[in-house]
C-alpha cells in the first residue's frame, strides 16, 4: 500500500512538472507582458519595460525562464518558497495566502451543503421511482444542469438581494404570492408522500394550509424585521427533530432510543436560556466547540443511562438530535443580532450585499454580529454554486441507489424479514455512498474552478479573481502560482478519492 | 407516514418478471438499429427535446445570411448585426428605449414586430444580436463535440485494445491533461484565440475536453476484447485493425454517443462563461456568454437584453441534455421500460386471479 502511494505520489510529481512546463511556455509565448507598454510613445514607459524586464528576468526566453521559476518552488523543500513577484512588486505567495481561505470557504460550504441536499433528494427519488416526484427531480437535475452559472448569479443578485431589500424596506407580503408560494409548498410535499390521489389531495391541503398560516404570521408580527425563533418553537421543532432522527437512525420501535432522544430535545429546552446567557458573554468559536463537545458526552452519559446494552444507536441518535437542536438554538443566537447588524451605518436597512466576502466599513467587535456579516456575504454566492453543483448529486444519488436496489443481496435482505428501513439505511445506503465518496473529492476540486466566475460576479477576492487577473495583465508568476496549486488541488484530490474508495471497498486493491 | 414504499415494490418486482418477457416478445427479429430507434421515440422527453433542438438549429440559421465563401445565402430576418436602425422609444416602459416588440397577445398585435427582442444601446437589432450569438454557440458545441469526440474515440480505443505499455502512456498523457485546470488554460488560449477567431477557441477547448470519453472507451475496450465473440474473430482471422473497428467498437458506441452528448452540453455552458469572463468569443464578434455579460448591468432597467441571450443558452443545453439522457435509455440493454399505471392494474388483476 505504502509502495503504491508512494509511486503514485512520483508520477503525480513528474505530471506537474510536465504540465507546468507547459502552461508556462504556453502562456509566455502567447502573451506579451510589455506589449501595451511598447506601444505607448511616453517617456516614462521606456523606464518601465527596463525595470519590468529586469524584474521579471523577461530577457530569459521561457523555457529557461521557467528553471529559474522552477528553482524557487523547490526552495519550499528547503523551507524556502519564493514563487516570484507579481507586476505590481507584490509576492505571488502573499496574495495567494490572502486568496486561498476566500475560495476555500466559498466552495467548502457549498460543496457540503448541496452534497446533504441532493443526497436527500436523490435517495427519495430513487426510493420513489416514476413517481411524480420523480420525474420533478430529473427535470429539475436536467435545468440545473443547463443553466449557465453567471446567468444565475446575475438573477440571484436581483431577486434575492435588490429586490429582497427593497422589500425589507417596506415588508408586506401581498396575498397573491402568499398563495403562489404556498401552492407551491403543498405540490412538493404531496408529491414527496405520493400515494393515491385522496391522500395526494390530503397532504397537499395540510401544506398549502400550513405554510400559508406561517406566511400570515410572518407577515402580521414583521418576522423578518426582527427575526428569532424562541423557546416555544425550539421546543416544539426539537420534538419534531426527536421524533424523526429516532424513525431513520434506529425506528421508533426502539423505545429506549425515542426516550433518549426525547430527554436530549427536552435538555436542550432547558439548555435554552443559559445558552443566551453564555453566548451573549462568551462568544466565540471555542464556547460553540465546548457546546459540541458537552452535546456529544450527554448523548454518551444518557444512552448509559437509559440501557444497559446495544449503547452505540442510542447515543447516535441522541447526539444526532441533540447537535440538530443545538443549531436551532445557534440560529436563534444569530437571527437576534438580525435587526442590531440592520441598522448599523455600513449595512443601512440593505442587509442582503451583492459584493464582496465583508462589509469593510463594519466595525463591530460584537462575534454574532460579524458571523452574521460572513453568513450574510456567503449566502448568495453559495446559493449559487448549490444551485450548479446539486443537479450533479441528484443524478448520482439516484442513480446509485438504484443500481443497489437492484443487487442480490438487497433481495436477501429483504428475504430474511429485514424491515424495510434496515435494508435501506444499512445494506443500500452504505454501499450506495461507495461510488460517491470519491465523486466528492473530485466535484470539491470542480467547484474550486466553477468558483472563478462565482468570485467574479459577486466579486470576492479569491483564487478565481486572482487567475483572471493574472491572465489581463499577463502576469505570468500569478498566472502560475495559481496554476500550481489548482493542479495539486486536482492530483491530490484525485489520489486520495483512490485512497478512500479502497479504504472502503475491500474488493478494491490498489497496486496489484 | 410511509417513509420506505416497501409494498410497491413488491408489486414492481413480479412486474419486472413479467416485463421482460413483453420486452424480448417486443424486439423479437429486429436489428439493433431498430431497438434503440424504438426505445429513443418511446422516451417523450427525449423526442421533444429533439423536435426542439432540430427547431432552434433551423430557426438560428435561417435568420441571417450565411456566406460560404463567395456564395452569399440570404436569411429571412430584416436586420443585420451591422445595421444600426433608429432606437425605439414610444411604448417603453420607465422611459427605457430599444424595448421588445415581440408580442403574444391573440388578439392585439399578434407578431414580432420591427424588433421582436428590442434593440441594444446604439439601436442595433437584438434579434439579429442573439441569432448570431447563437449560431457562435452552436457552431462551437458542434466543433467541441467532433473534435473531443474523435480524440476520445481513438486515444481510447488504442488504449483499451493494445493495453500495457501504450495503454500506461496515454493514460498518463490523460492524467496530465486532466491536471491542467481547464479553464485558465482555456482563457490564456482564449485571450491569444480572439484575434484567430471562434472556430480555433472551439478547436483549442476540443482538444483540452476529451479525457473523459477516453477513459470511458478505454474501460469498454478492456472489458470487451476479453469477450468470446473476439477471440471467434481472430480465430477467423481478422486483423486488429478490423477487430477494433467492426467487431469491439459497435459495441461501444452506444456509451460514446451518450458521453459525446454530455461532453456538448458541457461545451456550450464552457464557451458562454469563457466569453462572459472575457476570453472567449470577444467583441465585435457576438456570443451570448457576451450579450449577457455586456448587459448585466442593465438587467434592472432593461431585462430583455438579459433574458433572450439565456433563453437559447438554456433551451439548447437543455434539449441536448435530454437527447442525451433518452439515447442512454435508448442503448441501455438492461433498460425496462417504465411500468405504467396500465400494466400495474394489469398485475394486480393477475395476482388476484392467481389467488
Amino acid at each position: 500500500m505504502l509502495n503504491y502511494i508512494l509511486r503514485r505520489i512520483g508520477v503525480s510529481i513528474m505530471i506537474l512538472f510536465g504540465s507546468s512546463f507547459l502552461v508556462y511556455n504556453l502562456a509566455a509565448y502567447a502573451s506579451d507582458p510589455l506589449a501595451e507598454l511598447r506601444l505607448s510613445t511616453d517617456d516614462g514607459a521606456r523606464q518601465q519595460i527596463i525595470a519590468l524586464t529586469r524584474d521579471l528576468q523577461l530577457d530569459v526566453p521561457p523555457p529557461i525562464r521557467y528553471f529559474l521559476w522552477l528553482k524557487g518552488v523547490l526552495g519550499l523543500f528547503v523551507g524556502n518558497l519564493n514563487l516570484g513577484m507579481t507586476r505590481e512588486a507584490s509576492s505571488v505567495q502573499e496574495e495567494l495566502a490572502y486568496a486561498i481561505p476566500v475560495t476555500i470557504r466559498l466552495v467548502l460550504v457549498a460543496t457540503i451543503t448541496a452534497l446533504l441536499l441532493g443526497l436527500a433528494l436523490g435517495i427519495i427519488s430513487a426510493l420513489r421511482q416514476y413517481s411524480r416526484f420523480d420525474y420533478g427531480m430529473t427535470f429539475l437535475a436536467f435545468l440545473l444542469y443547463s443553466l449557465p452559472i453567471f446567468w444565475v448569479a446575475v438573477l440571484l443578485k436581483e431577486f434575492m438581494a435588490i429586490q429582497f431589500n427593497n422589500f425589507l424596506s417596506e415588508p408586506n407580503i401581498p396575498i397573491k404570492w402568499m398563495f403562489i408560494f404556498s401552492i407551491f409548498t403543498g405540490i412538493f410535499w404531496s408529491s414527496l408522500f405520493g400515494g393515491e390521489r385522496k391522500r395526494f389531495w390530503s397532504v397537499f391541503a395540510g401544506a398549502f394550509a400550513t405554510n400559508f398560516v406561517i406566511l400570515w404570521a410572518i407577515d402580521l408580527t414583521n418576522w423578518y424585521l426582527n427575526p428569532g425563533l424562541g423557546p416555544i418553537l425550539i421546543a416544539f421543532l426539537s420534538i419534531g427533530i426527536a421524533f424523526g432522527v429516532t424513525a431513520i437512525s434506529t425506528g421508533l420501535s426502539n423505545s429506549t432510543a425515542k426516550k433518549a432522544a426525547l430527554t436530549m430535545a427536552g435538555l436542550a429546552v432547558v439548555w435554552y436560556y443559559p445558552a443566551q446567557w453564555i453566548f451573549n458573554n462568551f462568544g466565540s468559536y471555542l464556547t460553540i466547540l465546548i457546546m459540541i463537545s458537552l452535546i456529544v458526552l450527554t448523548g454518551i452519559g444518557l444512552s448509559r443511562v437509559f440501557s444497559k446494552i446495544d449503547h452505540g444507536p442510542i447515543a447516535r441518535t441522541a447526539i444526532i438530535t441533540g447537535l440538530m437542536s443545538g443549531i436551532l438554538i445557534l440560529v436563534d443566537r444569530i437571527m437576534q443580532s438580525w435587526a442590531e447588524y440592520s441598522a448599523t451605518d455600513a449595512v443601512n436597512g440593505r442587509p442582503v450585499p451583492t459584493y464582496g466576502q465583508r462589509k469593510d466599513q463594519l466595525v463591530t467587535t460584537d462575534f454574532w454580529i460579524n458571523n452574521l456579516d460572513i453568513i450574510m456575504h456567503l449566502i448568495l454566492p453559495t446559493l449559487a454554486l448549490i444551485l450548479i453543483s446539486l443537479a450533479g448529486w441528484i443524478r448520482y444519488s439516484r442513480g446509485a441507489l438504484l443500481e443497489v436496489l437492484n443487487q442480490d443481496y438487497i433481495r436477501t435482505a429483504r428475504a430474511k424479514g429485514l424491515n424495510e428501513r434496515v435494508v435501506i439505511t444499512r445494506h443500500a445506503f452504505r454501499n450506495m455512498m461507495l461510488p460517491l465518496s470519491s465523486l466528492f473529492v473530485g466535484e470539491f476540486v470542480g467547484l474550486v474552478g466553477g468558483a472563478v466566475i462565482t468570485e467574479r460576479v459577486f466579486g470576492w477576492q479569491g483564487m478565481g479573481t486572482l487567475g483572471i487577473k493574472a491572465i489581463n495583465s499577463y502576469d505570468l508568476n500569478l498566472l502560475m502560482g495559481v496554476n500550481l496549486l489548482l493542479s495539486i488541488l486536482v492530483i491530490s484530490g484525485n489520489l486520495i478519492a483512490d485512497l478512500v474508495y479502497s479504504a472502503l471497498d475491500p474488493r478494491i486493491r490498489l497496486g496489484k | 407516514m410511509k417513509l420506505f414504499g416497501r409494498k410497491e415494490k413488491a408489486t414492481g418486482e413480479i412486474l419486472a418478471g413479467g416485463e421482460n418477457a413483453i420486452a424480448n416478445k417486443e424486439v423479437e427479429g429486429l436489428s439493433q438499429g431498430q431497438i434503440v430507434r424504438r426505445r429513443f421515440f418511446r422516451h417523450r422527453a427525449a423526442v421533444i427535446a429533439l423536435v426542439a433542438l432540430s427547431s432552434i438549429i433551423l430557426f438560428v440559421l435561417t435568420s441571417l445570411d450565411t456566406k460560404i465563401g463567395p456564395i452569399r445565402i440570404p436569411g429571412w430576418w430584416k436586420w443585420t448585426v451591422e445595421d444600426i436602425p433608429e432606437l425605439r422609444f414610444e411604448d417603453c416602459p420607465g422611459g427605457t428605449t430599444g424595448c421588445p416588440t415581440l408580442s403574444l397577445n391573440p388578439t392585439g398585435d399578434f407578431g414580432m414586430g420591427n424588433h421582436p427582442f428590442g434593440q441594444d444601446d446604439i439601436g442595433r437589432d437584438y434579434f439579429a444580436l442573439v441569432m448570431n450569438g447563437a449560431r457562435r454557440s452552436l457552431m462551437i458545441m458542434f466543433v467541441i463535440g467532433a473534435v473531443s469526440g474523435f480524440i476520445g474515440v481513438v486515444v481510447g480505443s488504442i488504449s483499451g485494445f493494445y493495453g500495457k505499455r501504450v495503454d500506461a502512456v496515454l493514460m498518463r498523457l490523460v492524467d496530465f491533461i486532466q491536471t491542467v485546470p481547464t479553464i485558465i488554460i482555456a482563457a490564456v488560449i482564449g485571450k491569444a484565440a480572439g484575434r484567430v477567431g471562434p472556430f480555433f477557441l472551439a478547436l483549442f477547448l476540443g482538444i483540452l475536453g476529451w479525457t473523459g470519453l477516453a477513459r470511458l472507451v478505454r474501460a469498454q475496450f478492456l472489458s470487451l476484447r476479453e469477450m468470446e465473440f473476439v477471440d471467434a474473430a481472430r480465430v477467423a482471422g481478422a486483423s486488429n485493425i478490423r477487430i477494433a473497428f467492426k467487431h469491439i467498437l459497435p459495441n461501444a458506441v452506444g456509451q460514446i454517443i451518450v458521453s459525446v452528448t454530455l461532453i456538448m452540453a458541457g461545451a456550450i455552458l464552457t464557451e458562454t462563461a469563457l466569453s462572459y469572463l472575457g476570453f472567449g468569443v470577444v467583441a465585435p464578434d457576438v456570443s451570448l456568454g457576451l450579450l449577457i455579460s455586456q448587459y448585466e448591468s442593465s438587467f434592472t432597467t432593461r431585462p430583455w437584453l438579459f433574458w433572450w441571450p439565456g433563453f437559447f443558452i438554456i433551451s439548447i443545453a437543455l434539449c441536448v441534455n435530454f437527447i442525451g439522457d433518452g439515447l442512454r435509455d435508448a442503448f441501455d440493454p438492461r433498460q425496462r421500460r417504465r411500468i405504467t399505471k396500465k400494466d400495474r392494474l394489469q398485475a394486480k388483476l393477475q395476482i388476484k386471479a392467481g389467488e
